[in-house]
């Protein structure tokens, strides 16, 4: 071969090894598109799927209402870049300024997104920012562990302003905002009064496994039965499409009642984690998305509650 | 899993390369790249088999790497007098090592994890074959090097070595389970030396040694731990125990 030639070989060997470097990597695209599910208020619907780096942490439902003066936000994704891709497809929605952002409770999924929001109002429950400041860094590098690169530059904001449960009008607009706990040890739940919309947090799943990492069983299904008598004319799971009736508190209620049942009665049985890991779900339950594995954590998160009463002092 | 796909994948681009110079380590059904030198450091020079009677049960993945929850049970094997108990990719890698004497050769106990990695049982019968069984279980990392929880409880010393205890009586076989109150460090954790429970036995009330247990650093902290006995278990059982600081734990274990 001339050397011209050994050149322009040598050019392309060079050109073909930099090209990944040469061309600017494209952001990636969660594809958000809010939903209109009453007059007002939209809804953005996650996939019921556990973090991956196909979806780049969208599992979770975020929403915004558009009040008279303004818009209001409820919980703001699981990433920086969900929160902006987040602010730009309200935009699309609405000229209207920003008002407030809610986080429903302290899980990332629900709160990472705040970054992008960093020059509005942040709120939460007061157990919401205490739970961020502390957890933030742990659950952000999880996250940035199951997502990869759709996490890039994203750092826990946790919420600047405590919220008070009541009555508040916000941009000329009345808002419901409730306390309860169970799933956390905080979990705000907000009644749009105008559109009857229920938006429940991760209180309720739908068709996808509930999470226990930070839940108090006994205490969660009673909050369930207080929801239930909530005047809600549409209700608005954190994971799961949005349900019409008491759908998703019943599944979420069934599911929570059979995962109490069974640790508890393995604890009384002497069973050890191993063996209730092995047990199979009521085929009602295994159906829904997700239930296999979350049984799963759920044992990790839970079981030593239910087996140290079990057992007596030795001396 | 992305994270266990690239790490079976990396593990299995390390075998075949292994692979091709010592024929032993194909033979792993887990193939891992330490099984060879590990073992060479454990079981020596006697025979070993792959035996699909060792069942080790556990997580696909390790939600807690505090407390991953491990069952060996040991079915249709006679005479098996030691069972080790192994996690390849730990920093420490040896968990336990125990005797069953009149106990079933099965345990159940918890353990700290600081990645995915292989846990093996490794049971040796009378002929000094060892069979040897494990999985995979993949996690996210960090059980060997944080610091136990119960440092930062300020009372921590007033509980070392408390026992709670039940015995769970069934007509085919009956379970003890034992929870010891331990920090079980590590001494990988910066500024903290290891401290742990280093041997457990169950004795009757005429001294006779009915299971023994050699414990190490990846025990996890406050160890909970189930073995099983044909039948009834003999009455006025003590678990005796000490700790590589010389504490020691005695405790009768109530029917």
């Amino acid at each position: 071969m001339s050397s011209a030639a050994w050149r322009a070989l040598f050019t392309l060997i060079c050109a073909v090894a930099l090209a990944p470097t040469l061309v600017p990597a494209q952001e990636p695209d969660y594809g958000l598109a809010p939903q209109r599910i009453a007059d007002d208020v939209y809804v953005l619907v996650g996939r019921t799927e556990d973090f991956s780096r196909g979806n780049g942490g969208n599992i979770v439902n975020t929403a915004f209402v558009v009040a008279p003066e303004g818009v209001v936000v409820i919980d703001s994704g699981p990433s920086r870049l969900y929160g902006e891709q987040l602010r730009r497809a309200i935009a699309r929605v609405t000229p209207k300024p920003l008002l407030k952002v809610f986080n429903t409770h302290h899980h990332p999924d629900h709160y990472l997104g705040n970054q992008a929001f960093a020059d509005k109002p942040t709120a939460a429950l007061p157990t919401t920012i205490s739970g961020q400041r502390s957890e933030g860094g742990a659950f952000t590098e999880n996250l940035y562990r199951m997502a990869g690169d759709w996490m890039k530059g994203t750092e826990s904001v946790p919420a600047r302003e405590p919220v008070s449960p009541g009555l508040v009008t916000i941009g000329g607009r009345p808002f419901e905002l409730l306390l309860f706990a169970g799933h956390t040890q905080g979990d705000l739940a907000i009644l749009d009064r105008q559109s009857g919309v229920l938006f429940a947090g991760d209180l309720v799943f739908w068709n996808r496994a509930p999470t226990t990492p930070h839940a108090d069983v006994a205490t969660w299904l009673a909050t369930l039965d207080r929801l239930e008598a909530l005047p809600f004319r549409l209700m608005v799971p954190g994971h799961g499409e949005p349900v019409p009736d008491a759908r998703g508190i019943a599944q979420t209620r069934a599911y929570l009642r059979w995962l109490e049942g069974a640790l508890r009665s393995a604890a009384e049985r002497g069973d050890e984690m191993t063996e209730l890991l092995a047990r199979p779900l009521p085929p009602e339950l295994a159906t829904i998305p997700l239930s296999r594995l979350e049984f799963a954590r759920s044992v990790a998160h839970l079981y030593r509650r239910y087996e140290a009463p079990t057992l007596k002092q030795a001396r | 899993m992305w994270n266990r796909a690239k790490r079976i994948a990396a593990v299995a681009l390390a075998a075949g390369w292994v692979g091709g110079c010592l024929a032993a380590a194909g033979d792993d059904p887990l193939q891992s790249p330490q099984w060879t030198e590990l073992r060479r450091t454990y079981l020596g020079a006697s025979p070993v088999v792959f035996d699909p009677r060792v069942k080790v049960s556990g997580p696909q993945v390790a939600e807690d790497s505090m407390n991953v929850p491990v069952g060996v049970r040991i079915d249709g094997l006679e005479g098996v007098s030691r069972v080790i108990v192994i996690a390849d990719l730990n920093p420490i890698v040896k968990v336990l090592e125990f005797q069953p004497r009149g106990a079933l050769p099965a345990l159940h106990f918890r353990m700290k994890l600081q990645q995915g990695s292989p846990i093996r049982a490794m049971a040796q019968t009378a002929d000094g074959t060892w069979h040897v069984g494990g999985i995979w279980i993949d996690a996210a990392g960090g059980g060997c090097t944080a610091p136990s929880v119960g440092r930062s409880a300020a009372n921590w010393t007033e509980t070392l070595g408390q026992v709670q205890a039940r015995i769970w009586q069934g007509e085919q076989q009956s379970r003890i389970k034992l929870n010891i109150m331990h920090p079980m460090d590590t001494g990988l954790a910066p500024g903290i030396p290891a401290f742990y429970i280093e041997r457990l036995s169950l004795r009757d009330g005429a001294d006779r040694e009915w299971m023994a247990l050699d414990t190490f650093e990846p025990v996890s902290e406050n160890p909970v731990f189930s073995f099983d006995f044909p039948g009834v278990p003999p009455a006025g059982l003590t678990l005796v125990g000490r700790d590589n600081n010389g504490n020691r734990i005695n405790a009768k274990v109530a029917r």
